[in-house]
């Protein structure tokens, strides 16, 4: 769909980014040390460290993708939610407080504090640059769908933009601006989902989203033609002629009859009126042929039990097909193992001064991710019968539904998404960085390096990092970015988890058994993404079943994997030199 | 001395304590609980326990809940320590 630029939009939008930043160059005068640079000193107040763990954690994936796949898809997008928040438990309860004993500054540190081996610190380092690669894409695919309705620019424009800004907010200040920039992110994020929750329970549910007339139930069909021109039901797309926007109520319960609308309902009743209403969502069906790459979105009307219960998007759940269920139960297992094995999360624990900070900060982050893990609920539900939905992007379900009540709220909404971007790829490429200056440079190459010059190095790692990123998001711009997410979770479980806990939890782990679990762990979770049929379909544009796994997550094989190499090669190995004593 | 002091002096690994992984095996059962009703007797979350709202949902935000309590409990119960 083609959305009209605001200048109240774009200047919004500009305050905030230029907020940012500038808060990022006056904080840059206290990251002067590599300890500043990397860990903020270890000085950050618990409270301001939990809050920012939700900025920091609250990425693209949460607040854009989660929101878009409950509008498109019904409850199975709060199963995101539920495996996101359920992987803090594992961080708070098994690995917080021992991580911020063991580390320094990266992620390296904490797994090679028991052996100074250079074979541990190169293969976590890579797996640091593999997981913060895998999860920068989606950040930056959200940055594209933004930036197209809220500054009329091109997908890549959007893209740029948040790389050249974060690389701005990294280089000048590291670990400081990038925790206020979360801090700021977390807060503005949280508040205002709120708001825009008590907006959607005050407007209630409305027949055809409170428009005049019956909604249009006949399909739409969307076609690219090979040069690249887009028609809309036959005709070129223009403002004037474009894509409907989707997703309505037609028929509210029976306790409603005669109305058009129910009215302010509260957080109960909203849902229990969503589940005795029905919805007309759509059916999107491609097909090719000479004329182009055609689109068709058919509407249909659906219950709203079947909408809020599982099966929408994992439609294994609903058919019983068992590779589809294992696929299901394998990403659910990723969610819940891969927060505590996220490098950018990881360390976030080096910012305070003590493992009773670093918990009291992880309950922190529970408490503002958990409120805002029920509101995506809301905000995917209310998105879903806004009317407003744009069906060509999964992506821009939370900001066209703020569009609904009105343009100011669209923008700070949008805003808020990109400085949740900002956020989320600063904390990445904070991780990035340190792993190659730090853990690359300086303990693997050897090199020796003044303070000033670790910083410097850091720097010039995160605009590398920085760049990578950008071309990526412009590659990968079709893509859910919760689904994308996924397959970050999965690599960090695999790789980084069994390493983590084996450390933690048995004596007999040896260096040579970290470094093979680490190493087996990447690559088998990456070898498999890249085998499976949704790589197959969406990336090289190939039939699923020509796909080599049989199902796309990887995490329910490889993380066992990696468990089972770390003891097989522990075993193999001489014991630590503390247990031969 | 402090919690950080206590660590540091630990030559290995320090451990995460016994009550953090008592309340980790807690929620572990309650999230293999959702994900047993999800594959395997999907039917009883279309149930609606709670006034009209679903057992899916009623459960979903259930969890979500209990990090909460269970992250606060050990918060206080750590502290006292």
């Amino acid at each position: 769909m083609l959305h009209e630029t605001s200048i109240a939009a774009v200047t919004i939008f500009a305050t905030f980014v230029l907020g940012v930043i500038g808060l990022s160059f006056f904080l840059g005068r206290k990251g002067q040390s590599a300890s500043g640079y990397y860990a903020a000193h270890g000085q950050i107040h618990w409270f301001v460290n939990g809050i920012a763990f939700a900025g920091d954690y609250l990425s693209a994936a949460s607040f854009l993708g989660i929101c878009g796949m409950i509008a498109f898809s019904g409850y199975d997008g709060f199963l995101y939610s539920i495996g996101f928040l359920a992987g803090w438990v594992v961080a708070l309860f098994v690995i917080a407080e021992p991580i911020k004993a063991l580390g320094k500054f990266t992620f390296a540190d904490a797994l090679d504090s028991r052996f100074n081996s250079r074979g541990i610190k190169l293969s976590v380092a890579i797996s640091t640059l593999v997981v913060s690669v895998f999860y920068l894409i989606p950040q930056m695919v959200g940055a594209g769908s933004l930036i197209k309705p809220l500054l009329g620019l091109p997908h890549e424009a959007g893209v740029i933009l948040v790389g050249v800004t974060v690389t701005l907010i990294v280089v000048t200040a590291g670990m400081v601006s990038t925790t206020w920039v979360q801090f700021i992110k977390g807060s503005l994020l949280v508040f205002f989902c709120g708001v825009l929750t008590v907006l959607i329970l005050g407007r209630g549910l409305a027949v055809n989203a409170g428009r005049e007339g019956s909604e249009n139930l006949t399909p739409q069909i969307r076609t690219v033609r090979p040069d690249g021109t887009v028609l809309v039901d036959g005709q070129p797309q223009s403002r004037d002629h474009d894509l409907r926007p989707v997703g309505t109520i037609i028929r509210l319960p029976e306790r409603f009859a005669g109305q058009e609308s129910t009215g302010p309902l509260g957080p109960l009743a909203y849902l229990a009126t969503l589940e005795d209403s029905t919805i007309v969502t759509w059916a999107t069906k491609k097909h090719a042929d000479s004329e182009g790459v055609h689109t068709t979105y058919t509407p249909v009307e659906r219950p709203g039990t079947e909408l809020l219960k599982p099966g929408g998007f994992f439609k294994g759940l609903a058919s019983g097909n068992l590779p589809d269920r294992l696929d299901f139960v394998s990403l659910m297992l990723a969610l819940f193992c891969g927060t505590a094995s996220l490098p950018h999360i990881l360390i976030r624990y080096y910012t305070v001064k003590d493992a009773a900070a670093a918990r009291k900060s992880t309950v922190v982050g529970i408490a503002v991710i958990g409120v805002f893990y029920v509101l995506t609920l809301y905000l995917g539900l209310g998105a879903m019968t806004s009317g407003a939905l744009d069906p060509t992007d999964t992506n821009m379900a939370a900001p066209l539904l703020a569009k609904t009540f009105n343009e100011t709220l669209f923008a700070i909404i949008s805003a808020i998404a990109f400085t949740t971007v900002l956020g989320t790829v600063s904390g990445l490429i904070m991780a990035g960085s340190g792993a190659v200056a730090h853990d690359l440079v300086e303990n693997v190459c050897g090199v020796r390096m003044t303070d000033h010059e670790k910083i410097r190095c850091g720097k010039l790692a995160a605009v590398g990092l920085g760049m990578v990123a950008m071309v990526l998001g412009i590659l990968f711009r079709n893509f859910n970015v919760s689904f994308l997410v996924g397959w970050a979770f999965n690599i960090a479980a695999s790789a980084n988890l069994p390493a983590l806990v084996m450390l933690l939890f048995w004596p007999r782990t040896t260096r040579q058994g970290i470094v093979a679990a680490v190493t087996v762990g990447m690559l088998a979770s990456l070898t498999w993404i890249l085998l499976s049929a949704d790589t197959f379909e969406k990336v090289y544009g190939l039939s699923r079943d020509l796909a080599l796994t049989p199902f796309s997550q990887p995490a329910l094989i490889t993380i066992p994997l990696g468990f089972l190499t770390l003891v097989v090669v522990s075993l193999l190995t001489p014991a630590p030199a503390s247990l031969r004593r | 001395m402090s919690e950080s002091q206590q660590h540091h002096q630990s030559p290995g690994s320090p451990p995460a304590s016994g009550l953090g992984l008592a309340l980790f095996w807690v929620y572990v059962l309650l999230y293999i609980g959702f994900m047993g009703l999800v594959l395997v007797r999907p039917d009883l979350l279309s149930l609606r326990p709670f006034f009209g709202v679903n057992l899916a949902i009623v459960y979903g935000m259930g969890l979500i809940a209990a990090a909460f309590v269970l992250a606060v409990a050990y918060m206080v119960l750590r502290s006292g320590r």
